[in-house]
Parts: C-alpha cells; sequence; structure tokens
C-alpha cells in the first residue's frame, strides 16, 4: 500500500497528465459520434450570452447584404402573391396558420463557423422558445443543419457542413433520393451519395429535400448538381452538389417543427 | 509574486477573447485560422507548480473548446504541449534552462523562435489529427498544421515584441 501511494505521488504530474489526456479524448470521440456531444458544446449561458453580445453589436456591419437577402425573399414571395390563382376572398380562412404539419420560428445565428470538419452553429433560440432536438433549420435560400442541443436561451445547429451530418436528398424531378454528406473540403460544396445507377442525373440539377426524414418538408433547395461520377462499386452516384446558401454570410433563419414526428417515430420504432 | 498571478489571469482571459471573437473568424484562404491561446501555455512562468500548470492548459482548452463545439481537441493538445513543456526548453535553451533563472525577456530572440516554433508546430499536429480524426486524410491534417502554423508564430511573435517590456 505504502509503496502504491509513493508511486502515486512520484508520478503524479504524469498521472494527472494522462488522466486529462484521456477525458479530452473521450470528448472528441463523442464529438465525432452524431448526437453525443452533450456536455461540451457553446449552448449555455456563459459562452452564449458572450456570442449574443458581441453579435449584436456586430451584426450592424452585415446589415446591408443581409437586407438585400430579406428584400429578394420578399420579392420572391411577392411574385409568388401576384401571380396565385387563388383570388382572396373575405371568408376564407388560412387552415396552415393554426393547424399545419409544420410550424415555423425565426431564429437569428449568433455564431457562424465553416472553416472546421465539424462545424456546428449557435442560435439565438432555446427551449424557451419550445425548440428542441432533432427540428430541421433552413434559410429563405435553401437547408442549413438540424438542431442538436438546446439550453433555455440558445440552441446549437449541426450545420450541412459537418462530416458527421446526414440528410436525405432527392433529383428535383424525378424521385431518386439519396444521403447529403460533406467530405470537409468547400464550404459552398456538398456531396450527395448513395443514388442510384438507373437515376437520370445531369449537371444543373436541382437537388432538394426529400422529406423522408420526417425533419425538413419535401422540395425545400438544397442546391444545383456540379458534376457527378458512380462509386467504386459502381452501383451509385457520388453526386457533387453547389449550394444555394452562402454559408459564409448567414444571418436569420427559420426553424422547422414537424408537429407528427412522435407519432411517426413511435410508429418506426414498434416494427 | 502576486503580479504573476494578476499577469496569467488577464492573459488567459485577454487571449481566449481575443482567441474566439477575433481569430477564429479570420478564415485567411478560406479554412487558416492562427491560434494565438497557446500564448498563455508559451509564456507562463518556467518555474511553476507542474500539476497547476497542467490543469491550467486543460482549462484553458476545454473553454476554447466549449466556444468553438469542438468537443476535446483543443484540451488533449494543451495538456499535451504543457506536459512536455520542460524537454522542449530544455531542448531549445539549453544552458540557460537548467541554470533555473531563465526570464523569457533576457534570452536570445533565436533560441526562443525555436521554442515557440517547437511548441505551435506539436500543438497543431495533435489538434488537427483530433479534428479531422481520419488516417486517410493525413494530407489535409498536414497541410492544415503547416499553414495555420506559419501563421500562429508570427502572430505570436509579433505579440511578444510589442508587448513586451524593456529590459533593464
Amino acid at each position: 500500500m505504502q509503496q502504491i501511494i509513493n508511486f502515486i505521488i512520484r508520478n503524479k504530474t504524469f498521472l494527472l497528465f494522462l488522466l486529462l489526456f484521456f477525458i479530452s479524448i473521450v470528448f472528441t470521440i463523442q464529438s465525432h459520434s452524431y448526437h453525443k456531444s452533450k456536455f461540451i458544446n457553446s449552448a449555455n449561458f456563459l459562452t452564449g450570452g458572450i456570442y449574443n453580445s458581441v453579435n449584436n453589436i456586430s451584426e450592424y456591419l452585415s446589415l446591408k447584404s443581409q437586407n438585400q437577402i430579406l428584400s429578394e425573399e420578399n420579392n420572391r414571395l411577392k411574385s409568388l402573391l401576384f401571380n396565385s390563382e387563388n383570388t382572396i376572398d373575405s371568408t376564407y380562412t388560412d387552415s396552415i396558420t393554426f393547424n399545419g404539419l409544420y410550424k415555423i420560428y425565426t431564429a437569428k445565428i449568433i455564431k457562424n463557423s465553416y472553416s472546421v470538419a465539424d462545424n456546428i452553429l449557435l442560435i439565438n433560440k432555446g427551449t424557451k422558445d419550445s425548440i428542441k432536438e432533432d427540428f430541421g433549420v433552413i434559410t429563405s435560400k435553401g437547408v442549413l443543419g438540424i438542431i442538436d442541443n438546446s439550453s433555455n436561451n440558445y440552441s446549437t445547429v449541426i450545420s450541412i457542413l459537418n462530416t458527421t451530418s446526414n440528410i436525405s436528398a432527392q433529383l428535383k424531378n424525378t424521385n431518386h433520393f439519396g444521403s447529403l454528406t460533406w467530405n470537409g473540403d468547400s464550404p459552398n460544396i456538398v456531396q450527395l451519395t448513395d443514388v442510384e445507377k438507373i437515376a437520370p442525373v445531369k449537371e444543373g440539377d436541382t437537388i432538394v429535400t426529400s422529406g423522408l426524414s420526417s425533419i425538413f418538408p419535401k422540395d425545400i433547395h438544397i442546391g444545383v448538381v456540379k458534376d457527378f461520377k458512380l462509386d467504386i462499386a459502381e452501383n451509385y452516384y457520388e453526386i457533387n452538389v453547389v449550394l444555394f446558401n452562402d454559408m459564409t454570410n448567414l444571418e436569420h433563419v427559420h426553424i422547422i417543427e414537424n408537429r407528427d414526428i412522435e407519432e411517426i417515430t413511435n410508429l418506426l420504432n414498434s416494427n | 509574486m502576486n503580479s504573476i498571478i494578476s499577469l496569467n489571469s488577464v492573459r488567459f482571459l485577454v487571449l481566449v477573447l481575443t482567441q474566439v471573437l477575433i481569430c477564429n473568424h479570420i478564415n485567411f484562404l478560406g479554412y487558416v485560422n492562427p491560434n494565438v491561446y497557446i500564448l498563455f501555455i508559451i509564456l507562463f512562468p518556467v518555474k511553476n507548480n507542474r500539476s497547476l500548470f497542467i490543469l491550467m492548459s486543460f482549462l484553458l482548452g476545454l473553454i476554447i473548446d466549449l466556444f468553438l463545439d469542438s468537443g476535446g481537441i483543443h484540451a488533449a493538445a494543451c495538456v499535451f504541449i504543457a506536459y512536455t513543456r520542460p524537454i522542449i526548453l530544455k531542448f531549445s535553451f539549453g544552458m540557460v534552462y537548467e541554470h533555473q533563472n531563465m526570464k523569457f525577456n533576457t534570452v536570445d530572440f533565436g533560441a526562443k523562435l525555436t521554442y515557440i516554433t517547437i511548441m505551435t508546430v506539436v500543438h497543431h499536429i495533435i489538434l488537427y489529427s483530433l479534428e479531422i480524426f481520419s488516417i486517410s486524410k493525413i494530407i489535409l491534417v498536414l497541410q492544415k498544421t503547416l499553414f495555420s502554423s506559419i501563421f500562429t508564430i508570427i502572430l505570436c511573435v509579433l505579440l511578444i515584441i510589442i508587448f513586451s517590456r524593456k529590459s533593464k
């Protein structure tokens, strides 16, 4: 016993080093597996608060480009409204607003990141605004990511620029689907893999969400096909997709809640 | 003694804030960011309590990880260079270090540059291997290490020159 204690005292620096190094490796491995980073994330009052107060100042710097994006979005919605065939009737009630399948929240990005292999964003809405894990996040131009952790006032978002991210996507004009991943190279190109060889892929085709995962509704834009090739086994296409979103300039986002997600997951789990 | 503690606490806070609010948004050429916060570990007094020093480095790395949502990669890299620092010090400064009365203001510039370079490169290799976490992408790891190290070393040397007090 004496000898063991002596050994510990003699090598206490080395043992402390080993312990701390081991703890950090455990955190690292956790962060590399999807939806496991429970302890170390920026959705807490300290880091969230600091990012929020800094963002309050720095948002003025991008005011012009953000206004531009919002006015383009307005423009698009106006043209939809004026060209729609429904004439507005005073007895018509918009049923979407109170019992639609999807509920939309707005939020602001307070920490953006696109230069590392596993990018995680921070937004200024949390459980207080009934934001929970697995809600989808989009911008006016396309898909952004999926909510990971939420604290009271802040949530982290797994960006599509994250090597563990995996979103179901399909070609717009046919229903051939695959999964959208990122290889970590360029912040405006993602990869669509596992698309069947018989799918008629062409350069310039639009890629949209498939609606199979019940996180995103169908037909949210993602990007266009840049180039494609068959994988090593020559069964599936690997497609490079150029994103519609400029991931380096993000501010206003929409969060999508699927009200039936519990029912769907229960049904899937019961089988 | 008191002034050393307060100096290092202030340095800790300032470097963390500089790192997460400024240095991680530079994205030079798309992905090159300097990691200037390791100046805290580089400039920590040589005469110290080693356990405390390793614990402080772990805390520094963990706070950076908390801000950047990066798991434990910064903590691991910081703990590693904090533990191996005596070896690197001995290699870079030789006799001066062994006399145990070394001050960073008084040693010559060449040795200091060697010391900063070795510390930075070791830190970055561990950081980026853990970040990318895949042997098949070793080229990407080395590329990121090289560019970020150059950037970090230049910034660290500049900061040391700017903030060094005139030695009497």
